[in-house]
């Protein structure tokens, strides 16, 4: 089911959480809404809900106005980023709770919630409390309790927000999974940039309250349109009017057209990833990110000066689009 | 811990225990000894008269209701002062504990400002037959308004803590306002509710002040069980007065117990 969201706008009290805002999400994907906090990203997720009524704008829901409709009749999973897990209830009391509402028969429900246990991996934890399960399975006993009403949206407000990084990774793959097995309309709300790569096959770049930039992950990446969205996805170093990615810049042994004198401060190496920092000899500190073999090869070492030159680099002007100049087409040279 | 314990430490649980003695247990103690001092054949006989048995039931009646209304209004004023926002919340919030700041005495007296015959409503109801002063109306009343905050000052914190995140998931899995309270709500609340419960019990059974205003104090009548044993003990029937209070101190006490059994039972 489509969500299409037009100008919904959002005040509480001075502060603007939402700003004109409209967004497209198509049926079947799974869409992040990416921001700092305060872009207004859980507030535009809560008003999809018919948590939160905008103060202007409209909410379809595959082709439906639900503006006025309260979030129990809108037909919405929902996902909270402290699982709201029903405190006094049973894993399986949770995840059956929409079903009982609806006074679907004991045995249909039932079968439904022994589904559910499958589906999210909590098989033996049915007759547990909440209070018993770890974060991870607290969030996967919440997202079957929104699928059991077979919701024909999904919404997740920074679902792993509150978990491990190592159980973060591996949910972030699990949801990613999941949703090409059950493929319903999914909508989630991350700050964290590599997640929303990660995971999405769009997203909602969002910052104060507007809508910098949507579109797909790599696009997001390659052709960011405003500096926000440049800096915002993947790392970035600023050197007057460019915009240079820390692997678009290279380290060279002698000085060259374009290249800037700079002595390596240090050296961090993380694996399969190094990170080099320059000093610049304005005292502009900048970084250049290689693998640990270009490192090697090069034999870089702290103290030691190089010259360092942008591949490639984005200029965004005043008025008109972002200009992309590629510098040196012939990578270490 | 316990193979070197500081002198200071035996000092305070001595202070501690010993200022409860002397506060609490000697004079219970006291009232115990003297209402069985005749033995138990006297101490039984002289609260079962129908005047003594009818001030316990009024009491009780009274309690009951007391607690049945100031539990339903203490939770929904809660809620209310929880879960929304509206202008003169702040001054709901201040109003609901003047019982807790004005003397027993002076609430009976206002009812009886309000209700008497040359009161405001006073008209209104004794021409419509409703007799409010000197019968159980008003000792209701006077019941109800002493034990007033209770059960919202044990109610708040609790709906503060829960937050609001379980009610908004359960609306999103279709639950109306009922089904979520029911469900999800006073599930969540339950232990604030019943320790309010058992709060307005005990102040309702050991209220004097407010009722002995408006009651008229007929033994027989509108007399409760404190008017009663106050009654009493001016006409030096001690062992009566000493026996009742110990009864109502009972009553208060099992309320008590009983909550703590069914949380036990529950927590098991």
């Amino acid at each position: 089911m489509s969500i299409i969201v037009e100008g919904a706008r959002k005040e509480f009290g001075d502060f603007v959480a939402l700003d004109d805002v409209s967004i497209q999400v198509p049926d079947g994907s799974l869409t992040a809404l990416l921001g700092p906090s305060g872009s207004g990203k859980s507030t535009l997720l809560r008003v999809i809900a018919g948590l939160e009524q905008p103060d202007s704008g409209r909410v379809m829901i595959s082709g439906w106005d639900a503006t006025d409709v309260p979030a129990q009749k809108r037909g919405v999973g929902f996902v909270f980023q402290h699982y709201a897990a029903f405190k006094h209830m049973t894993v399986r009391d949770n995840i059956a709770f929409g079903l009982s509402i609806r006074k679907r028969d004991n045995k249909e429900i039932d079968e439904r919630v022994q589904e559910l246990i499958q589906l999210v991996h909590l098989e033996g934890f049915g007759d547990r409390y909440p209070s018993q399960l770890s974060g991870g399975q607290r969030q996967r006993m919440a997202l079957a309790r929104a699928l059991a009403v077979e919701p024909k949206v999904l919404l997740l407000d920074e679902p792993f927000g509150a978990l491990d990084a190592n159980v973060r990774k591996e949910l972030r793959q699990w949801l990613r999974r999941l949703h090409d097995e059950v493929h319903v309309t999914t909508i989630f709300v991350t700050h964290d940039q590599e997640e929303a790569m990660e995971v999405a096959g769009q997203i909602v770049v969002m910052n104060e309250g507007r809508v910098e930039q949507t579109g797909q992950p790599t696009d997001l990446y390659e052709h960011p349109r405003t500096e926000f969205v440049m800096s915002f996805i993947g790392p970035v170093n600023r050197r007057g009017a460019m915009f240079i990615r820390p692997h678009d810049l290279e380290l060279l042994q002698v000085p060259a057209p374009d290249a800037e004198e700079a002595m390596i401060e240090r050296i961090v190496r993380l694996g399969f990833e190094t990170r080099v920092e320059l000093l610049l000899p304005d005292g502009q500190q900048i970084w250049a990110q290689m693998t640990r073999d270009e490192a090697e090869f090069d034999e870089l070492a702290e103290g030691a000066i190089v010259y360092a030159r942008p591949r490639r680099a984005k200029v965004f002007e005043a008025n008109g689009e972002p200009r992309t100049e590629e510098l040196s087409a012939a990578p270490g040279a | 811990m316990t193979a070197k314990r500081r002198p200071g430490r035996y000092g305070l649980r001595f202070v501690a225990l010993g200022y409860l003695a002397m506060l609490l247990l000697i004079p219970i103690g006291m009232i115990s000894y003297r209402a069985f001092e005749h033995g138990f054949a006297a101490a039984r006989s002289s609260v079962t008269t129908p005047d003594a048995l009818h001030a316990f039931y009024m009491t009780i009646v009274i309690a009951v209701i007391a607690v049945v209304a100031n539990t339903i209004f203490g939770v929904g004023c809660a809620l209310l002062l929880v879960r929304s926002n509206f202008r003169g919340k702040a001054l709901l919030n201040a109003i609901i504990d003047v019982p807790f700041a004005i003397s027993p005495v002076v609430v009976g007296l206002s009812l009886l400002l309000l209700y008497g015959r040359t009161g405001w409503f006073g008209d209104v109801f004794l021409n419509n037959g409703i007799q409010i002063l000197f019968a159980m109306p008003g000792m209701v009343l006077a019941t109800i308004f002493v034990s007033l905050p209770f059960v919202v000052r044990e109610v708040v914190p609790v709906l503060h803590e829960i937050g609001d995140e379980q009610e908004q998931a359960a609306e999103t899995l279709g639950a109306n306002w009922w089904q979520t309270f029911r469900r999800i709500t006073l599930p969540a609340i339950r232990w604030g509710v019943a320790y309010g419960v058992v709060l307005t019990t005990a102040r309702a059974l050991g209220e004097f002040g407010a009722v002995a205003v408006v009651s008229g104090r007929i033994s027989g009548q509108t007399e409760t069980a404190t008017l009663w044993v106050a009654r009493e003990f001016g006409q030096f029937n001690t062992t009566g007065a000493y026996t009742a209070s110990l009864v109502l101190a009972l009553i208060a006490v099992a309320t008590l117990l009983a909550m703590n059994l069914f949380k036990r039972k529950e927590a098991s």
